[in-house]
């Protein structure tokens, strides 16, 4: 399994602040890795340098081998992201969003493709309607059809699922969930919902104070550190990081 | 032609957003307008009071038809930035593939396009309210243009950095510019009127060449191009100044991680 990311001693000081410290992971094709932690542990940090907007002060990302630093351009191209944080501009409608991210992506056949995924995100009622007026789930639904514009290769997704219904989230999963295991790429996922990390992703890092201090298999992780669940878990890394630190490479 | 995709991106956002805005599109002719009649209204009253002859239209006229232009043209610029600035667009359009050069020159095309929308309606207005001509100027109005629209994109450029680098409050810094320039240009008054240390900033303001030329044509006099020849390439090596500004200044956001987390008061 090739990797879609590869990130290497990734470190960022702001000031005297070290906001992530010399990490190191992998993201594989047809992968979704979680990664996850509490406020303030690095996590958003990580994801805005792999989109370029934050420069590293030191270490390594390539996005399918190109070297980001190097290659922004290109890394880019294959990249997406959707971040609830971020969502689209709200003077504009759905369509029109769309189309203008889809240009600066250099997608193809353009118009077919914004009709594929308003429908895919069920967005055809509101394809002119201006993205402000939308409800915070159908402006998720709009920012995850940004995200999908390219068919990216690596899929950067911070809380994608944080302001839908249950319903609405769970058939957000299956679509990434069926985007990671059917298309060409990889995801990288940060949650706080537990139940949803264990439900879509193939393997956790936990991030706290800059640095990965556990990672494995969502579904065995919490047992083969003592915990009965991964909020448990989580939890531990939250409030107790040191009693973990170590024991997670 | 995929290669330009991107910058045609920039334009049709813009495209959209005067579509669907009578607020956006209202400004790109009305206050030109309203310049234009007041400042015409002001020549008639004069070429009605003072005996000297001279006609005050094509001096002051089209003194204030050449200004509001380059006006337009650093606010065209600076204002398709501001829309991702008001729309908290930073994140989703600086984590693209999208090149820095690609996203000024979108501004700039987008600014090409408001600007001369609005020097049209004032063309067509000081022509046939005032009867402007423009063959008083000849084809030297040709070059003022070309002058007055490469320093408003290095102004309007260099506007943009100001704001990513100081916040979006500072745009309150970038619409009185031109204001602030207009003393040094000698829009309306010979140069030879202000004090030399004032002629010594107006000497590398490219407009200040437009201005005096202009006034030179309408005394009936003739025009070296030499003068014009050099503001143009003063505000070429402006442009590439700006954008070397832009540039520097985005990658201190990014190194800082400002454009994450550009918000209202963003001081850094």
């Amino acid at each position: 399994m090739s990797d879609v990311l590869s990130i290497t001693g990734l470190r960022k000081e702001f000031g005297h602040t070290v906001a992530v410290d010399g990490i190191s992971f992998q993201v594989g094709r047809n992968e979704i890795v979680g990664l996850l932690g509490p406020n303030g542990a690095g996590k958003t940090t990580t994801i805005n340098m792999i989109l370029g907007v934050i420069q590293p002060s030191s270490g390594g990302i390539c996005v399918e081998g190109l070297d980001l630093a190097a290659h922004r351009g290109r890394a880019l191209e294959r990249t997406n992201f959707a971040a609830v944080y971020s969502p689209l501009p709200g003077n504009l409608t759905v369509t029109q969003n769309l189309r203008i991210f889809g240009l600066i992506y250099g997608v193809d056949d353009l118009s077919e493709r914004i009709e594929e995924l308003l429908k895919q995100f069920d967005l055809v009622a509101f394809r002119n309607e201006k993205c402000g007026v939308l409800s915070s789930g159908e402006q998720t639904r709009a920012a995850l059809a940004k995200a999908m514009l390219n068919r990216p290769h690596l899929l950067l997704l911070d809380e994608p699922t944080a302001s839908l219904d249950p319903s609405v989230a769970r058939d957000i999963r299956s679509r990434i969930r069926s985007h990671a295991v059917h298309g060409a790429g990889g995801v990288l996922w940060t949650s706080h919902n537990m139940y949803e990390v264990q439900d879509v992703c193939d393997r956790v890092l936990f991030l706290s104070h800059g640095k990965i201090l556990l990672q494995g298999n969502p579904k065995t992780l919490p047992s083969e550190h003592g915990k009965a669940t991964l909020e448990e878990l989580f939890i531990t890394v939250a409030r107790e990081p040191l009693k973990l630190e170590g024991t997670g490479e | 032609m995929k290669s330009f995709r991107p910058i045609g991106a920039i334009v049709l956002r813009h495209f959209y957003l005067l579509r669907g805005s009578p607020a956006r599109l209202l400004p790109l002719f009305a206050w030109v307008a309203v310049d234009i009649l007041l400042w015409g209204f002001i020549t008639r009253y004069l070429n009605s009071v003072t005996k000297s002859g001279l006609n005050f239209v094509p001096t002051l006229l089209g003194a204030v038809l050449l200004w509001d232009f380059f006006t337009r043209v650093m606010h065209g610029v600076s204002s398709a930035f501001f829309e991702d600035v008001w729309a908290r667009n930073f994140l989703n359009i600086f984590a693209t593939p999208l090149s820095i050069s690609h996203y000024l020159t979108g501004l700039v095309i987008t600014s090409i396009t408001t600007s001369v929308i609005g020097l049209i309606v004032m063309l067509v207005l000081a022509t046939t309210v005032f009867g402007l001509s423009f063959f008083t100027y000849g084809l030297m109005f040709f070059p003022f243009l070309v002058v007055l629209f490469l320093f408003g994109v290095s102004l309007g450029i260099f506007g943009c950095a100001l704001v990513l680098r100081l916040g979006p409050a500072s745009e309150w810094l970038i619409w009185p510019i031109p204001a602030l320039l207009s003393p040094f240009a000698g829009v309306f008054y010979p140069l030879a009127t202000l004090p030399r240390w004032m002629q010594c900033v107006s000497s590398v303001l490219p407009p200040a060449y437009v201005f005096e030329g202009m006034r030179r044509i309408v005394a009936g006099g003739t025009v070296s191009l030499l003068p014009l020849v050099f503001g143009t390439c003063l505000a070429a090596v402006y442009i590439l100044l700006a954008c070397g500004y832009f540039v520097s200044v985005y990658h201190h956001a990014q190194r800082t991680g400002l454009i994450a987390r550009y918000s209202a008061e963003t001081l850094s």
